[in-house]
C-alpha cells in the first residue's frame, strides 16, 4: 500500500505512552509502538492456545469448537489446562490483547494530537467483555461462570444464561440496553441516508452542504441536531448500549437470582395501590 | 443554583437507591448442572435458601404404637378407607393428621361432638378422598413422589387448607370488545409474566385423550424450518405451565432443560423424566380424586367459576425442588402407602410407571366452559 503524499508528515515522533522511541515505528501502514507489540503477541498467543484447545476437543468442525471454561468447583482458582485453564489462559490473552489495542488508539490519538474519543469508544466493548468473563464470575464466586469460546457453545450459553432467569426480556437493563442498539441502529441509518441525500446528487444536481442537511429534518420532524451533535448522540447511543449490555448481564445472578418478571413486582407493590 | 444542585443530588439518591432495593447482595449460590461453560445452573440467593430449609422442617413423628391389636373396623363405626388399621395405628395417624391439618380446631375439624362415626361435615368426606389420593400417590407414582413420597403434610403443613391451590381463573373483568387472550395479567401463575394466566386448567385437569391434542410440543425438531405448525400463541400456553413449574420449584428452565434444544430428552436432566410423571399425576389427582367432591363441597372451597380447589406443582413443592426438601416422612406412615381398601381398578392408566418416552410429550384438560372458548381459540390457531 502506497502512502499519500501528504500522509509522512503526519508519521512524527513521540507521543508514546511507554517505551520511548524503541517501538515508535512503522511497518508498511502500520504503527506499531510497545503496544502493538503486546497486542500481536497476545492476539497471537491466544490464537495458539485456541488451536490447542481446539485439537484437545473431539471436533474440528469450526461451528462446533469449544473452548469452555472450568467447572464451577474450581472457583476462582486455576484449572488444569485440559480442564478450563485453557480457557483461562486465553482469556488473560484476549483481555491483554483488548486493552494493547486501547492503547495503541491512544498512543495514535497523541501522537496526531486529537482527542480519545476513539480508544474510549472501544473501552466499552471491552468493558462488556471484560464484564461477562471476569466481573460477574468474580461476583458469582466461579471463573465457570464465564461464556465459552465456540461459536455454538456462547450461544448456548446465552440461551441457558437467559433461561436461569426465566425470561430475560423482563431484564431492566437488557430493555434499555436494546433500545440503545436499535436506536442507533436508527440514528446510523438516517444520518448515513442524510450524508449520501446531499453528498451523492444525481447527475446534473449539485452537491449540497449542512444547510440542506439541516432543512431537511426541521421540516421533517421540526429540529435539526446538527452536524457536530449527531455525532455526539451517535457515540452517546452507541456506547449506552455497550454500557446497558454490561450491566444487563452483570446483575443477572450477582444482583438478582430469580425470574426477571418477578423483579417488577415492586410495581406491583408500590403503596399507592398496594 | 445552589437549589437545583440540592434536587438534582437528591433525586439522583432517589433514583439509586430505589434500583439498589430491587437488588439482591452478591454472591449468591450457584449450582452446575450440566457440562462446564454451557451455563445450565442453578443460581439462589442464600437467604432464600435459609429461609426454604426453614420452611422445609418436618415435624417429629407421632411416636411408634404397639403391634397388634383389634382392627379399626371392628372398634369404629363407619371407618370406610382405614378400616384395616390396628386401632392404635389408627389412632396414631388421626392424631398426625390433626396435627398436620387442623393444629387449632382438633378433631372438630372434621367431627362431630355426636360421635366420631358421623359423615356431618364435609371435611371428613374430603379427608377420606384425600387419604386415598396420598395413597395412590405413594403406590402409583413412585416415578414422581419416590424416594420420599408423600404424606398430607407436604401440602398442609399445619393449614386446612394447603397454601397453593388453585381453581379455574377467569382473569380480570375488561372492556367488552377488548381481546385478552387469556394473558396479560402479572399472573403468580405464569411466575409474573404476561404469559396466560390460567395454563393450569387445560394442562393439570382433564382427561389423558383431550391432553394429547393440547400443545405440548411447539418448539421444532430441526435446525431448520421442516412443518412445524406451532404458532406463538400456542407456544405462550405452554411457556407459562412451565412458569409456573421453575416457580413453584424455586428452579430456572435449566433444571429439567438444555435451553438448545428444549424437545430433546438426551439433552435434558433425568428432573425432566420425573416432572413428565408429575404432570400426569397431578392430573390423575385432580381428575380423580379433587374433582369427586364437586357435587358435594361447599361453595367457599371452590374457585369463581364453582370448581374446587386443585393441586398443582406449587401444591406439594412450594418453592422447593424437592418437597419438604426431600425429606422421607411416610417412612414413619406405612398406612400411607399401602391401599388401605380395595381401590376402583382404573385410576392410574397402564404404563404410567414406565420410562418416559423419549418422544412425544402430551396431555391436558377439559375448560370450564367461560374460558374454553379462549382458550380453545388461543391453544388451536396455528400458523
Amino acid at each position: 500500500m502506497s502512502l499519500l503524499s501528504f500522509e509522512r508528515k503526519y508519521r512524527v515522533r513521540g507521543g508514546t505512552l511507554i517505551g520511548g522511541d524503541l517501538f515508535d515505528f512503522w511497518v508498511g501502514p502500520f504503527y506499531v509502538g510497545f503496544f502493538g507489540v503486546t497486542t500481536a503477541f497476545f492476539a497471537l498467543l491466544g490464537t495458539a492456545l485456541i488451536l490447542v484447545g481446539a485439537s484437545m476437543g473431539d471436533t474440528w468442525n469450526i461451528w462446533r469448537i469449544n473452548i469452555a471454561p472450568p467447572d464451577l468447583s474450581y472457583g476462582l482458582g486455576v484449572a488444569p489446562f485440559a480442564e478450563g485453564g485453557c480457557w483461562q489462559l486465553v482469556t488473560i490473552c484476549a483481555i491483554g490483547a483488548f486493552v494493547s489495542w486501547i492503547l495503541r488508539q491512544a498512543e495514535i490519538a497523541r501522537k496526531l494530537g486529537m482527542g480519545l474519543h476513539i480508544p474510549f469508544a472501544f473501552s466499552y466493548a471491552v468493558l462488556a467483555y471484560v464484564t461477562l468473563v471476569v466481573i460477574r464470575p468474580v461476583l458469582l464466586g466461579a471463573w465457570g461462570h464465564g461464556f465459552p469460546y465456540g461459536i455454538l457453545s456462547h450461544l448456548d450459553w446465552v440461551s441457558n444464561v437467559g433461561y436461569q432467569f426465566l425470561h430475560f426480556h423482563y431484564n431492566p437493563a437488557h430493555m434499555i440496553a436494546i433500545t440503545f442498539f436499535f436506536t442507533t441502529a436508527m440514528a446510523l441509518s438516517m444520518h448515513g441516508s442524510l450524508i449520501l441525500m446531499a453528498t451523492d446528487p444525481r447527475d446534473g444536481e449539485k452537491v449540497k452542504t449542512g444547510e440542506h442537511e439541516n432543512t431537511f429534518f426541521r421540516d421533517d420532524i421540526g429540529y435539526s441536531i446538527g452536524a457536530l451533535g449527531i455525532h455526539r448522540l451517535g457515540l452517546f447511543i452507541a456506547l449506552g448500549a455497550a454500557f446497558w449490555s454490561a450491566v444487563c448481564i452483570v446483575i443477572s445472578g450477582p444482583f438478582w437470582t430469580r425470574g426477571w418478571p418477578e423483579w417488577w413486582n415492586w410495581w406491583l407493590e408500590l403503596p399507592i395501590w398496594n | 443554583m445552589k437549589t437545583h444542585q440540592y434536587l438534582r443530588a437528591t433525586a439522583a439518591l432517589a433514583l439509586s437507591s430505589l434500583l439498589l432495593a430491587g437488588c439482591e447482595a452478591p454472591p449468591p449460590e450457584t449450582v452446575q448442572l450440566g457440562y462446564r461453560g454451557v451455563g445450565q445452573e442453578q443460581v439462589a440467593n442464600p437467604k432464600t435458601l435459609a429461609a426454604t430449609v426453614a420452611e422445609n422442617q418436618v415435624p417429629a413423628p407421632q411416636p411408634a404404637v404397639p403391634a397388634g391389636g383389634p382392627k379399626a373396623a371392628d372398634v369404629y363405626e363407619n371407618v370406610q378407607v382405614l378400616g384395616d388399621l390396628s386401632v392404635g395405628e389408627f389412632t396414631r395417624l388421626m392424631v398426625a393428621m390433626t396435627e398436620w391439618i387442623s393444629p387449632e380446631e382438633g378433631c372438630n375439624y372434621c367431627h362431630v361432638d355426636e360421635g366420631f362415626q358421623y359423615d356431618t361435615k364435609y371435611t371428613k368426606r374430603v379427608a377420606r378422598v384425600m387419604t386415598v389420593m396420598t395413597q395412590a400417590a405413594n403406590v402409583e407414582w413412585g416415578a414422581h413422589v419416590g424416594g420420599a413420597g408423600v404424606t398430607c403434610y407436604t401440602c398442609h403443613r399445619g393449614k386446612n387448607i394447603p397454601a397453593n391451590v388453585w381453581a379455574t381463573d377467569p382473569g380480570q373483568p375488561h372492556a367488552p370488545g377488548v381481546m385478552t387472550a387469556g394473558q396479560n395479567i402479572a399472573s403468580v401463575t405464569a411466575a409474573y409474566s404476561s404469559l396466560p394466566n390460567d395454563p393450569l386448567t387445560p394442562y393439570l385437569e382433564g382427561d389423558e385423550e383431550e391432553a394429547k391434542n393440547l400443545p405440548w410440543r411447539v418448539a421444532g425438531t430441526t435446525a431448520l424450518p421442516s412443518g412445524n405448525r406451532s404458532s406463538v400463541k400456542q407456544t405462550e400456553w405452554i411457556y407459562s405451565l412451565m412458569m409456573h413449574f421453575s416457580d413453584s420449584l424455586g428452579v430456572n428452565c435449566t433444571h429439567c432443560h438444555n435451553t438448545r434444544a428444549f424437545y430433546d430428552w438426551e439433552q435434558s436432566s433425568p428432573a425432566r423424566v420425573t416432572a413428565w410423571h408429575g404432570i400426569r399425576m397431578v392430573r390423575e389427582m385432580n381428575n380423580d380424586y379433587v374433582n369427586e367432591t364437586a357435587d358435594w363441597l361447599p361453595d367457599h372451597r371452590k374457585g369463581p367459576m364453582g370448581d374446587p380447589l386443585k393441586v398443582n406443582c406449587a401444591t406439594c413443592h412450594q418453592g422447593a425442588y424437592k418437597p419438604l426438601l426431600g425429606a422421607n416422612m411416610v417412612q414413619d406412615y406405612p398406612n400411607l402407602s399401602r391401599y388401605t381398601v380395595a381401590v376402583k381398578a382404573e385410576p392410574v392408566e397402564e404404563n404410567a410407571q414406565e420410562a418416559a418416552p423419549m418422544d412425544d410429550v402430551e396431555n391436558g384438560d377439559t375448560l370450564r366452559e367461560q374460558v374454553e372458548q379462549v382458550i380453545e381459540e388461543e391453544m388451536t390457531t396455528s400458523e
